[in-house]
């Protein structure tokens, strides 16, 4: 069964079925949407259900020739990393959609309340194809026509600036993928091998120059979608100004794009410019990681903090990937999903917020926790998975990236790990200026959650919560998977300092 | 003797140990989503779960004692909490003389606050969430206690970390305990980035972080990594257990309702830096210099905890410092190998029975009194609340080391085994039970004694029974709990399969010189309270003091130097950060996009013909591409 291209053509129908639903009738287009979405949930984990952790790497294989006089492909397959990103994104949607339920109606939204939800839809398509892609060339497809709708639902459905947010984003993304285009060329030409199917790739660049050079190209494309320190600046400003819904599908799962092409483009393509470059990246990551902090530390505005916290969060990820240890690429994949659980609890509250107060500024709320509890206590919890608290899952994936860096980078490790204290600093002051203290004036009377949004957050936090105890049903996904990337970039096994203590984990038996 | 081997276990009463942490952690999450529809009965679910985890305790308990010495360390495996490539985590338990020893304290003691909350929190409209919290506190106390590896101690670390941030701001509309919440969590993940650290270290060097293999592959490990590991898990008990330097948030933390404070900050979670050091006793006792360390933190904070004591009159600051002071006394003796150990964990038993009874006593005198904490404001309360006076004092007696009470017998095993290992630390510990005597007479002598100092609308009155009967049950504690566990070596000797037996048992010289040393100190403490506090009339406002005194209810200035050191470069260093991000990294990669789109006018052509111009830009790159084609081909 093809299984990923009916994954994919179930968004793309629903999208033009929403699109047809006559003007005036917004609300049967949000419940088309909100219902396509769950089939494409309910198939993806059927699909799940199906796949062989520990079988073949690449798995719902398809391949079919698309321009055969360049050897391009229409092939997808997905192995277990890109599974449980394609699995964050289908499990996103339907939330964000429900949440999303009221954004579309400002007044002075530019394009109707269908098009809103039917450009969601698009997006999901894509998000999936973008993952499932083993064909480089259609990857850079997916990861161009990815922005249109995302411009789209930022510039016209935004909040005042969103025009400049907009092109802000559109501009730097088309840069990183114009430097993509050119390497995406250039691979396939010295490669000469006649195609762009990523697996026939692997070890075909044998030139440490040209690896290096095509290394960069790609790389920089992912940086900027990621976004890694320096090439953040317009992430603040897209999640700011993007409607919460949009904020969380671009922070949650098309930023993971960036760090997912790292693993699978960067390091199995080009593994010694990887190797070459490793120290550079793992230096822009701590930096990340300890600037993104103390930057969100200092932000008024709650969405700028959140997408600051996230610049710090993708530098944990980046220098997890760069890491090249098993526990490290494990944990940064397994932070890639949890990341975008975590911080699209937080934009979504944000947006219950925003929606009640008409402020996104922090100094325009107090003593939230008085009126309105069960709205405070959620936001303490997604705060509480952004500071990777035990019992969260959030803290799961931290500890893993931050123990397999430590297994080949200490000091980078450790500066690393003084994020654990910075994100306390930026999540709990946060907590304390809007929902402690004196209950202010213009919050008084606020309503605490309705059904609707608490169907939204119950099943993040469920899931933050569940795989915060038992994370072993990704792990079992991922780990096979990531070790498969680390064989291709023939990274050194970790052996413990003193070994025999490992062979006898029982002791006493 | 060296401690015993581990032993699987499954089935039986042992093995079925973790429903001591379920049990409390379904009563918190029942009473968290139910919410205001448990608000009738939510605080009996509390006080239920949590009684039934102790009875769970006891038979465990009961379990353990009836096996061999060499049979008593049983590990219940559980599941594969993180089962990642290398770092291979298993949750199991490791039920043994030691974890069996807290999870008693844990849930008896806790029990006894759960019971006496019902009264205490009766007037608040949220009580049933206080409950919630303490239920998730025993969890995760629990955890951290039982768990048969570090990072299963490291999550019920932060657990108990969180359940603490929880109910110090527990008033959250209290501007002061939303802050001092804050604070408390931040400073204790400073210490956590230590026992963090402590782990990765344990994990590359012994490739597993279960305390089996550790402990036994510890002494082919080199000093240097084992000092390594050492001082950084000390860095977290710190944090934890409000040493030098991390001790700051400790009093702000009596923001929090008094029963937390008794619980929490006395009893219990603030002694779990002397769990994590003695359960490390391995790795410690292959690293001279990190114990050398924790002895010198130990001494350093009783001292501090004690000049704090005699200068606060709020008076569960005056008692959070004699708590730094008196964890100061464990972890002191947790430095001093085996011997030290079980006088560490008896110290740590025998107080959370005193200290626990005068922090309910203190907050029995706060509910007669209108919730003031000002000692100035109290006096002579000894004749209306008989039971708090009485329950109070057995408590204050057994903290100074009265003869035979529990604190006697306790803190001078500290005092003997510090003054055979090193004669400084010994006689620095004398001089620290001396101003105890001095400042826990000071705050009996103001709150029972002399003049009555109250506000004109206090009526002070004993409370209801279900708050008295738990201070009875302690201040019995208090009184018999020492010489119990210390006379013939008891506790030693049942300590000894999970953390080993010296080679010769102490003996105990109640005449030595250091003893009757400590005696007389005490006296004298005690006889100059009753002459400045007892019989002298109070100020009602404190007088100006000497600059010592100022030293000390200025907490050492241990306030400002955090503000100092830390706040005040991290808030310019933060507003730099962000001018620079507005200004500078977003200025120049504006400026090149400009140089790239043009003048604005074209920034805006590209927004309205967007699709023109994103066709445009594929072509730009096409073009690009066949120049770089040249220089790679020439390359």
């Amino acid at each position: 069964m093809p299984w990923l291209s009916i994954l994919m053509g179930v968004p793309v129908l629903g999208a033009l079925a929403v699109a047809a639903v006559p003007r005036g009738n917004a609300k049967l287009a949000k419940q088309l949407t909100l219902g396509v979405s769950l089939v494409v949930l309910v198939l993806t984990l059927l699909m799940a259900f199906q796949f062989e952790a520990g079988g073949p790497r690449d798995q719902f294989s398809e391949v079919y020739q698309w321009i055969p006089a360049f050897g391009v492909h229409y092939a997808v397959a997905v192995d277990g990393i890109a599974l449980v990103l394609i699995a964050l994104a289908v499990v996103l949607v339907p939330i964000v959609v429900l949440a999303s339920w009221h954004d579309a109606e400002r007044a002075d939204a530019k394009r109707s309340v269908k098009t809103y939800f039917a450009l969601i839809l698009v997006l999901e398509a894509m998000m999936i194809g973008v993952f499932a892609a083993t064909d480089v060339f259609l990857f850079y497809v997916f990861f161009e026509a990815m922005l249109i709708p995302m411009y789209f639902m930022i510039g016209s459905y935004g909040g005042a600036q969103r025009s400049y947010a907009a092109v802000k984003f559109l501009l730097y993304s088309l840069f990183g993928g114009l430097l993509m285009l050119v390497a995406v060329i250039a691979l396939y030409a010295s490669a000469g091998k006649g195609t762009f199917l990523q697996p026939e790739l692997i070890g075909a660049i044998t030139d440490p120059n040209t690896q290096k050079w095509l290394f960069l190209g790609f790389f920089i494309a992912f940086a900027v979608k990621a976004p890694l320190w320096p090439f953040h600046t317009w992430l603040p400003d897209a999640a700011a100004q993007a409607p919460a819904g949009a904020a969380v599908l671009l922070v949650g799962v098309l930023d993971k794009v960036g760090t997912y092409g790292m693993l699978r483009f960067c390091l199995e393509l080009f593994p010694d410019a990887a190797k070459f470059f490793t120290p550079m990246v793992i230096t822009l990551s701590v930096i990340g990681i300890v600037y993104g902090a103390i930057v969100a530390i200092g932000q008024t505005d709650m969405k700028r903090l959140i997408a600051y916290t996230s610049i710090s969060h993708f530098g944990f990820i980046t220098m997890g990937v760069f890491a090249l240890t098993a526990d490290a690429g494990a944990g940064a994949t397994l932070y890639m999903v949890n990341h975008g659980f975590s911080t699209g609890a937080l934009f979504l509250l944000a947006g219950f917020l925003i929606h009640r107060r008409g402020s996104q500024y922090i100094a325009d709320y107090g003593g939230v926790q008085k009126v309105a509890p069960v709205l405070a206590g959620t936001f303490l919890v997604a705060g509480l998975s952004s500071l990777s608290l035990p019992g969260l899952s959030t803290f799961v994936s931290e500890f893993l990236v931050l123990v397999g860096t430590f297994e080949r980078y200490a000091v980078p490790a450790i500066i690393a790990l003084s994020g654990m204290v910075l994100a306390a600093v930026y999540v709990l002051w946060m907590y304390q200026r809007m929902m402690g203290g004196p209950t202010a004036e213009s919050v008084r009377g606020f309503p605490d959650l309705n059904l609707r949004e608490k169907f939204v957050v119950a099943p993040l936090i469920a899931l933050l919560i569940g795989f915060g105890f038992f994370p072993k049903p990704l792990l079992d996904v991922i780990n096979p998977a990531v070790q498969e990337t680390l064989t291709s970039v023939q990274a050194p096994q970790f052996t413990p300092a003193i070994p025999a203590a490992a062979d006898q984990k029982g002791a006493g038996e | 003797m060296e401690p015993a081997e581990i032993v699987q276990h499954s089935g039986g009463v042992v093995g079925a140990s973790w429903l001591m942490i379920v049990l409390p952690l379904l009563g918190s999450v029942i009473l968290l989503l139910a919410g205001r529809r448990s608000d009738r009965w939510g605080h009996l679910l509390g006080v239920g779960m949590s009684l039934a985890s102790f009875v769970v305790a006891v038979l465990v308990f009961l379990d353990l004692l009836g096996l061999g010495d060499d049979q008593r360390r049983r590990l219940v495996e559980l599941y594969d909490f993180i089962p990642g490539p290398a770092f291979d985590v298993k949750m199991g338990l490791l039920l043994d003389p030691l974890s069996i020893s807290f999870a008693l304290l844990i849930t008896g003691v806790g029990s006894l606050i759960h019971i006496y909350s019902i009264g205490y929190m009766a007037h608040d409209p949220d009580r049933r969430r206080f409950f919630a919290y303490l239920n998730l506190f025993i969890a995760a106390m629990l955890l951290l206690v039982l768990a048969d590896n570090y990072l299963g101690l490291y999550v019920g670390w932060e657990g108990v970390g969180l359940a603490s941030y929880l109910l110090i701001g527990f008033w959250q509309h209290k501007p002061t305990a939303a802050a001092a919440a804050k604070k408390a969590f931040i400073v204790n993940r400073v210490g956590d980035m230590g026992l963090a650290l402590g782990v990765f270290v344990i994990f590359t060097t012994f490739g597993t972080v279960a305390y089996g293999p550790v402990f036994a592959a510890a002494p082919q490990a080199s000093q240097g990594t084992l000092t390594l590991i050492g001082l950084a898990l000390l860095l977290g008990a710190c944090g934890k257990s409000a040493q030098l330097p991390l001790q700051s948030w400790l009093l702000d933390a009596m923001e929090g309702p008094t029963p937390v404070s008794a619980l929490i900050h006395a009893a219990t979670m603030v002694t779990a830096g002397v769990y994590l050091v003695v359960r490390s006793g391995a790795i410690f006792e292959g690293a001279p210099t990190a114990q050398l360390v924790v002895t010198i933190v130990g001494v350093a904070t009783l001292l501090a905890g004690a000049i704090i004591g005699t200068a606060k009159d709020d008076i569960k600051k005056a008692l959070a410092g004699s708590t730094m002071s008196q964890i100061g006394y464990m972890m002191l003796a947790a430095g001093l190998g085996p011997v030290g150990y079980a006088f560490a964990i008896a110290h740590l038993i025998a107080h959370g029975f005193f200290k626990a009874s005068m922090f309910l006593g203190a907050g029995s005198v706060m509910h007669a009194m209108n919730d003031e904490v000002d000692m100035r404001k109290y006096g002579g309360l000894a004749s209306v609340m008989k039971i708090t006076w009485i329950t109070f004092g057995l408590g204050y007696l057994a903290i100074i080391g009265f003869p035979l009470l529990s604190g006697y017998w306790t803190k001078d095993g500290i005092i003997e085994t510090a003054m055979e290992h090193n004669a400084i630390l010994g006689w620095l510990a004398v001089v620290g039970a001396g101003i105890t005597g001095f400042y826990m007479s000071r705050v009996f002598f103001m709150t029972f004694h002399g003049t009555r100092r109250w506000d004109k609308d206090a009526h002070p009155h004993e409370s209801p029974a279900v708050m008295t009967w738990p201070l009875i049950i302690l201040s019995i504690g208090s009184v018999f709990g020492g010489a119990f566990l210390i006379v013939g070596n008891r506790f030693m000797q049942f300590l000894a399969p999970a953390v080993g037996l010296p080679e010769e048992l102490p003996t105990f010289h109640p005449f030595s010189v250091p003893g009757l040393t400590t005696l007389a100190l005490v006296a004298a403490g005690v006889v100059f309270a009753w002459m400045r506090y007892g019989r002298a009339a109070v100020p009602e406002v404190a007088p100006r003091g000497s600059f010592v005194t100022v030293f000390a209810r200025r907490d050492l200035y241990g306030d400002a130097l955090n503000e100092a050191l830390f706040m005040r470069p991290g808030q310019w260093l933060t507003r730099l950060a962000v001018f620079f991000d507005n200004r500078g990294v977003d200025g120049v990669v504006n400026g090149l996009a400009a140089l790239v789109g043009g003048t604005s006018g074209r920034l805006r052509r590209v927004q309205t013909g967007f699709v023109r111009s994103y066709a445009l830009s594929i072509f730009f790159g096409a073009a690009l591409l066949v120049g770089a084609w040249f220089v790679v081909g020439n390359l």
